[in-house]
C-alpha cells in the first residue's frame, strides 16, 4: 500500500472509516433539504425565470433588444460567454491536470468542480447560440449538406473553431464526469431504501458492481481521458482568444492572448470553485473532507494564475508602447483613461492587487476572507472581458464610428438569468448527486486520513 | 457435468483481502472475481487480471478522428467548393494546413474520448438498465468480497485460507452446474 510522508497534512480530518465516508456523502441525498437550501433555490430559480423571460423577448424581437449597436457589436453577450467558458476551465484542470500530477487533494473537489464546468458551459452556450441573431439557423454552423449548392462553413475562421472546440469540450467533460459518477451512483443504489430512489439510481449506475476487472479498466479510462482533457483545457480558451487575436482590431491583435486567456480562465474558475465549495462544505457539513488545507491549495493556484494575469496586463501595456503602433497605444490609453476607465481600474484592482493578498498565510487560510475574495476575483474577471471587448470597440480606427455603450434591461436580465440557472442546476445537483467522489476518497483514506496517519507514525516509532 | 460451490469471502479491509488472494492463487485456486468499493492498487497481478487494452483503442479512435477531420476539411474547403476568404490558400490541402490544425485536434480528441468511453461501457456492459453486478450490496460501501466457484475439494481448502486470513464471513451461496465442453 502507498504510504505518505508525515509532513503532508491529512486530507481527511478525524477518525473516519470507509462506512463513515459513505454515510457522510449520502447524507444530503437521503436527508431532507434545510431552509437555507430552499431560500437559495427560490432566489436562484426566480433569477433563472427572469432570464428565460428576457431570452424569449430577445428571440421574439431580435438582438436589437440589447445594448449592442453599430460600432459595439459585441458587448455583454461575448463578455458573458468568455466569462462562463473561463469559469468552466477550473473543473477540467482539477480533474484532468491534477490527476496527471497525482495531486490527491483534487479528489474531494473534482466532482463538484466538474459539475460546475458543465453548468458553466451550458450558460456560455446560451450566449453564443443567441448572439448569432437568428438562433433557429444555428445548425448552419455545422458542416451539414445544405440546399445552397452545399455551401460549407469557413474552416479558416476562429469562430468556427470555437464551435468545434466548445462542443468537444462540453461533451468530453460530460463523459468524463459521468464515468466517474457511475461507481458512486452504484453506492447510492445499494444504500437507499425508498424503492423509487433505488430504481432511479439503479438506472443511473448502469449496473456497476466494482469487479477488479472493471476497476482496472476504470482507472485506465480515467487516465486516458485525463490525458485527452489536459490539452483541451489549454486549447479551448486559446481558441476563444483567437476570436479576438486573429482580428485586426487594435488591442485585440496580440500573440499574448492565448496564454493570457488560459491563465485568466483557470484563475476565475478556481475562484468560482471556492465560492461553491465553501457553501457546500458548510451546508452539507463536509468539513472533514474539504479542509482548510484544500482551500489553501486552491488559493495558491489563485496566486499563481492571478500573477500570470497581472504580468500579462503589464506586458500588453509594454508591448503597446514598444511596438510604436499609434492605434495599439491609443487602444490601451483609452482603456485606462477613456470614458470607460472605471471598468479598467476595477479589473486591475480585483485581478492584480487582490490575489496578492494570499501571500499571507493568515489570509489564505481564512474561510470568510477567501469567500469574499473569490467573489471579488470573479467580478474582476468579468470586467476583464468587458474591458477587452467594449472600450476597444467604442474607439476603433475611424473617429466617425466612435460610440458609447450602455447595456439594456434585457442584457442584464439574461446575464442574471444565467447566474440563476447556474445556481439552480448546482443546487439540484448537490441534493441528488454524490458531491464528493467517494470511491476515490476511500482509496486515499489509509494514506491521507488523519487518524490513519497518526497510527502509522506511532507504528514507525515502536 | 460438474457441480460447483459458490463462495463469497467477505473482508473488512483491503490488506487481508490481498493476502488471502495471494494464498488462494498460491494453492492453485482460481479467483473468479473480486468486488471492492474502490480501486485497490496492486491487486490486478495478484488476482491475475491482464492489463487492459483500452488505451490502444483510444489511440485508434484518435487517429480515426484525425483522418475524418482531414478528409472533411479537404473535401469541403479544397475540393468541393474552394472560396477565396481573405486570400487564404485554398489551392491545396498542404497550403491550408495551419488554419485546419485546431479543428483537426478537436476532432481527434472528440473521437478518442467518446470512442474510448463507449468501448469501456460496452466492454464492462455498463448500460442503462443493466442488473447490478455485485452479488452483495455491501461491496460498494465498506466490504470487500472474493467470489469463488469451486468443487467440493477446493472449497474446503479455500474456506480454510479465507478464514485464516481474516475473512469476516464466508458465505455459501448454493451451487451451479457447469455443462462440460466437448
Amino acid at each position: 500500500m502507498h504510504a505518505e510522508s508525515q509532513i503532508r497534512e491529512p486530507l481527511i480530518i478525524g477518525n473516519k472509516t470507509y462506512r463513515n465516508i459513505t454515510d457522510d456523502i449520502i447524507a444530503p441525498i437521503e436527508g431532507k433539504a434545510n431552509r437555507t437550501w430552499y431560500i437559495l433555490f427560490t432566489i436562484a430559480s426566480l433569477a433563472f425565470m427572469w432570464g428565460i423571460g428576457c431570452l424569449a423577448y430577445t428571440i421574439g424581437v431580435g438582438i436589437g433588444a440589447w445594448g449592442s449597436n453599430n460600432g459595439v457589436d459585441w458587448a455583454w453577450d461575448i463578455t458573458n460567454f468568455v466569462w462562463w467558458i473561463g469559469i468552466g476551465h477550473a473543473g477540467t484542470l482539477i480533474s484532468a491536470v491534477l490527476l496527471l500530477f497525482r495531486q490527491k487533494w483534487r479528489m474531494a473537489i473534482n466532482r463538484s468542480a466538474e459539475a460546475m464546468t458543465i453548468f458553466a458551459v451550458l450558460c456560455a452556450a446560451i450566449f453564443v447560440t443567441l448572439h448569432t441573431g437568428r438562433p433557429w439557423l444555428d445548425y448552419m454552423l455545422f458542416p451539414l449538406p445544405n440546399q445552397f449548392g452545399s455551401l460549407w462553413p469557413n474552416f479558416n475562421s476562429p469562430l468556427l473553431w470555437d464551435v468545434f472546440a466548445v462542443s468537444t469540450y462540453a461533451t468530453v467533460s460530460i463523459v468524463f464526469w459521468y464515468i466517474g459518477l457511475i461507481p458512486d451512483f452504484a453506492m447510492v443504489r445499494d444504500r437507499v431504501i425508498k424503492p423509487r430512489m433505488k430504481k432511479a439510481y439503479a438506472l443511473l449506475s448502469f449496473g456497476w458492481g466494482g469487479s477488479v476487472r472493471h476497476w482496472s479498466r476504470f482507472e485506465e479510462v480515467s487516465l486516458v481521458l485525463a490525458g485527452l482533457s489536459t490539452p483541451l483545457v489549454f486549447s479551448v480558451h486559446s481558441i476563444v482568444s483567437f476570436d479576438f487575436a486573429t482580428s485586426v482590431v487594435p488591442g485585440w491583435h496580440t500573440t499574448i492572448f492565448p496564454p493570457y486567456f488560459v491563465s485568466g480562465a483557470v484563475f476565475s474558475g478556481f475562484a468560482m470553485v471556492l465560492t461553491l465549495m465553501l457553501i457546500v462544505r458548510k451546508v452539507y457539513k463536509l468539513e472533514a473532507y474539504l479542509t482548510i488545507k484544500h482551500v489553501e491549495y486552491m488559493n495558491i493556484v489563485i496566486i499563481v494564475t492571478g500573477s500570470i494575469v497581472g504580468v500579462a496586463y503589464l506586458t500588453e501595456l509594454f508591448v503597446a508602447w514598444y511596438s510604436g503602433v499609434e492605434w495599439e497605444q491609443y487602444a490601451f490609453l483609452n482603456r485606462a483613461t477613456g470614458p470607460l476607465a472605471w471598468s479598467y481600474w476595477i479589473m486591475m484592482t480585483c485581478n492584480v492587487i487582490s490575489p496578492q493578498l494570499f501571500w499571507f498565510k493568515k489570509l489564505r487560510t481564512n474561510l470568510v476572507f477567501t469567500f469574499v475574495l473569490s467573489i471579488v476575483v470573479n467580478i474582476g474577471m468579468w470586467f476583464e472581458r468587458f474591458v477587452i471587448i467594449v472600450p476597444t470597440l467604442c474607439r476603433t480606427y475611424l473617429p466617425s464610428t466612435w460610440n458609447t455603450y450602455t447595456p439594456s434591461f434585457i442584457d442584464v436580465g439574461i446575464f442574471v438569468g444565467t447566474i440563476g440557472m447556474f445556481f439552480t442546476l448546482f443546487l439540484l445537483y448537490s441534493r441528488t448527486f454524490p458531491v464528493i467522489a467517494q470511491a476515490e476518497l476511500k482509496s486515499i483514506l489509509k494514506a491521507s486520513g488523519e487518524a490513519q496517519k497518526k497510527a502509522s507514525a506511532e507504528h514507525a516509532h515502536h | 457435468m460438474a457441480t460447483k460451490q459458490i463462495i463469497h469471502g467477505i473482508f473488512g479491509d483491503e490488506v487481508p483481502l490481498m493476502e488471502a488472494c495471494k494464498k488462494l492463487r498460491a494453492s492453485g485456486i482460481r479467483i473468479n472475481d473480486v468486488f471492492t468499493p474502490f480501486p485497490v492498487h496492486g491487486i490486478d497481478p495478484i488476482v491475475g487480471v491482464p492489463r487492459t487494452r483500452l488505451a490502444i483503442c483510444a489511440f485508434i479512435y484518435g487517429i480515426t478522428g484525425t483522418a475524418l477531420a482531414t478528409l472533411m476539411m479537404w473535401y469541403m474547403m479544397v475540393h468541393d467548393w474552394p472560396n477565396d476568404i481573405g486570400g487564404k490558400p485554398t489551392w491545396g490541402y498542404v497550403f491550408a494546413i495551419p488554419a485546419f490544425i485546431p479543428i483537426t485536434f478537436e476532432a481527434t480528441v472528440f473521437c478518442a474520448a467518446h470512442g474510448l468511453a463507449l468501448t469501456y461501457l460496452l466492454r464492462c456492459w455498463l448500460v442503462p438498465g443493466a442488473k447490478a453486478k455485485n452479488p452483495d450490496p455491501r461491496t460498494t460501501d465498506d466490504k470487500f468480497m472474493i467470489y469463488l466457484e469451486l468443487n467440493d475439494e477446493q472449497s474446503k481448502k479455500a474456506d480454510e485460507i479465507l478464514r485464516s486470513n481474516g475473512a469476516e464471513e464466508v458465505n455459501y451461496k448454493g451451487t451451479i452446474t457447469i455443462e462440460p465442453k466437448y
